[in-house]
């Protein structure tokens, strides 16, 4: 279960303090599937930093007691001059796995291989986003949290990226951040809306979908 | 296969154990990424303090006065060897964050993580090449073999702790505001005549001494050089006030890393 208890976070900013939310509280349980639904700039992703632990609230309290990944397919949480495969030994490193029985597995899922051995500045932007996704998948996580899907690669590739998150890890808990409805409508059982600072109670995902059109709209 | 990556069930030796396994991969993502896997590769990390304690050695032996009391290289080298230790290990830690903040996402990842791969790495260059350099000019007979070991380690243990414990408090700071570098570059070179490298404290006029002797660093370098040269050294050391400085640095330095934590923002 992850709780958010009545958290806020400010920023300072040259204008003085930018206060992204007030009082938000949530719950997650284990192997649900929320959806948090909110346009640009209504702070999911940093509601996102905050769940993964990257950025404290600066009021309130979060308290995990399952393990949360880091945000999905993240490419920028890897080092451009280190190899792919330097950054595979890091992440197994930090997170206390046995980095050669998973070396395999990312040079095929990412579609690398000879370049594991390469700088990942000489990948493309498609490699470097698979070798993200498939980092992503070497440390299992009970709660998975995504930031915008995964609209990674060609259509095979996000195939798999689907098989491999919704189906073999379909009994995780996952947090879904989107502006884009459907993808919360394919996934989530239950959504939030997040606007103004404020996040409304999970609805079930057809009413928080209604809903979400109707603030769009206005 | 499940990894618990969970903090909230953690102990305290968890904690230790989880710090640690990020430590060391900072360690060694630090290595590769500033000195890659070419060529020398990784021996920069020797070779570059190596390289500038000869060039130092040259050019005093060029300019310097012939007849000295003390040998001339193994003074030199204890000189601006504890120069290199604490310079190094505060300059690196000042650029610690700003780079590596993307590897925040990674929770187990934390500030205060960046700031102690910095430290070991930068004092286990220094030592060893200060180490390799020693035994270099002991094999050329230009420097004698330690009077007393013990003495020479803790002036140089000494000297990584407060060095650690000043990058601490700096670090931070840094971190927090820019113009701290700055300052920093400035005060480091206007520090090093009164840092106890190049003077021994004995020789000084005593007006001078009690002076001198309010400088933490003099102290190590003075244990350090009584271990090289004996008693007949006269080092003038007090270790007592040299960890008095160590605590009154690291108290207010780990809240201050406590705080960049707080703030820290991820990319």
């Amino acid at each position: 279960m992850i709780r958010i208890e009545h958290i806020s976070k400010r920023y300072r900013m040259r204008f003085g303090f930018h206060e992204v939310f007030q009082d938000l509280s949530l719950t997650i349980h284990r192997g649900e599937k929320i959806g948090i639904l909110g346009r640009n700039g209504s702070g999911k992703s940093t509601l996102i930093r905050l769940l993964g632990g990257s950025e404290l609230p600066t009021t309130g309290k979060i308290t995990r007691s399952m393990s949360v990944s880091w945000p999905l397919a993240l490419s920028s949480a890897f080092q451009g001059s280190l190899t792919g495969l330097d950054n595979l030994h890091f992440i197994c490193r930090v997170y206390g796995r046995e980095p050669a029985p998973t070396v395999g597995y990312v040079a095929e899922f990412a579609g690398l291989g000879r370049f594991m051995r390469e700088p990942v500045h000489s990948y493309s932007a498609g490699m470097r986003a698979r070798l993200a996704f498939a980092l992503s998948m070497v440390i299992e996580f009970d709660c998975y949290l995504i930031d915008e899907v995964i609209a990674v690669g060609d259509a095979q590739f996000q195939q798999r990226c689907r098989e491999e998150l919704f189906g073999r890890r379909g009994d995780r808990a996952m947090i879904i951040v989107s502006h884009m409805p459907h993808i919360v409508a394919e996934h989530c059982e239950r959504a939030a809306i997040l606007e103004a600072g404020q996040l409304s109670e999970p609805l079930p995902v057809a009413e928080a979908l209604d809903r979400y059109a109707e603030l769009s709209q206005v | 296969m499940s990894i618990s990556t969970d903090i909230r069930v953690t102990s305290f030796a968890e904690s230790l154990t989880i710090q640690r396994r990020v430590v060391y991969a900072l360690v060694l993502r630090e290595i590769l990424t500033r000195y890659g896997r070419h060529g020398l590769g990784f021996l920069w990390l020797f070779l570059e303090p190596m390289l500038f304690s000869v060039g130092v050695l040259a050019v005093w032996k060029l300019f310097h006065a012939t007849h000295l009391v003390l040998p001339l290289a193994p003074f030199t080298l204890s000189g601006y060897a504890t120069v290199l230790v604490w310079r190094n290990t505060i300059g690196r830690v000042i650029a610690a964050v700003e780079p590596n903040r993307a590897l925040l996402h990674h929770r187990n990842v934390r500030v205060i993580d960046l700031f102690l791969a910095r430290i070991i790495l930068e004092l286990g260059s220094t030592t060893t090449s200060f180490l390799v350099m020693y035994g270099a000019l002991m094999a050329l007979d230009l420097a004698p073999w330690p009077a007393d070991l013990s003495a020479m380690l803790m002036g140089w243990g000494a000297l990584s702790l407060l060095s650690a414990s000043l990058a601490l408090l700096v670090g931070p700071l840094a971190t927090l505001n820019d113009s701290v570098e700055r300052v920093w570059h400035v005060f480091s070179y206007l520090f090093l005549p009164a840092s106890g490298a190049f003077f021994v404290v004995s020789a000084l006029p005593m007006r001078l001494q009690s002076i001198a002797l309010w400088v933490p660093t003099v102290h190590c370098v003075e244990l350090l050089r009584q271990g090289i040269f004996g008693r007949a050294y006269h080092g003038h050391y007090d270790l007592g006030f040299v960890f008095t400085v160590c605590l009154a640095v690291l108290v207010p330095g780990l809240y201050l890393v406590r705080y960049v934590q707080s703030q820290v923002e991820g990319e």
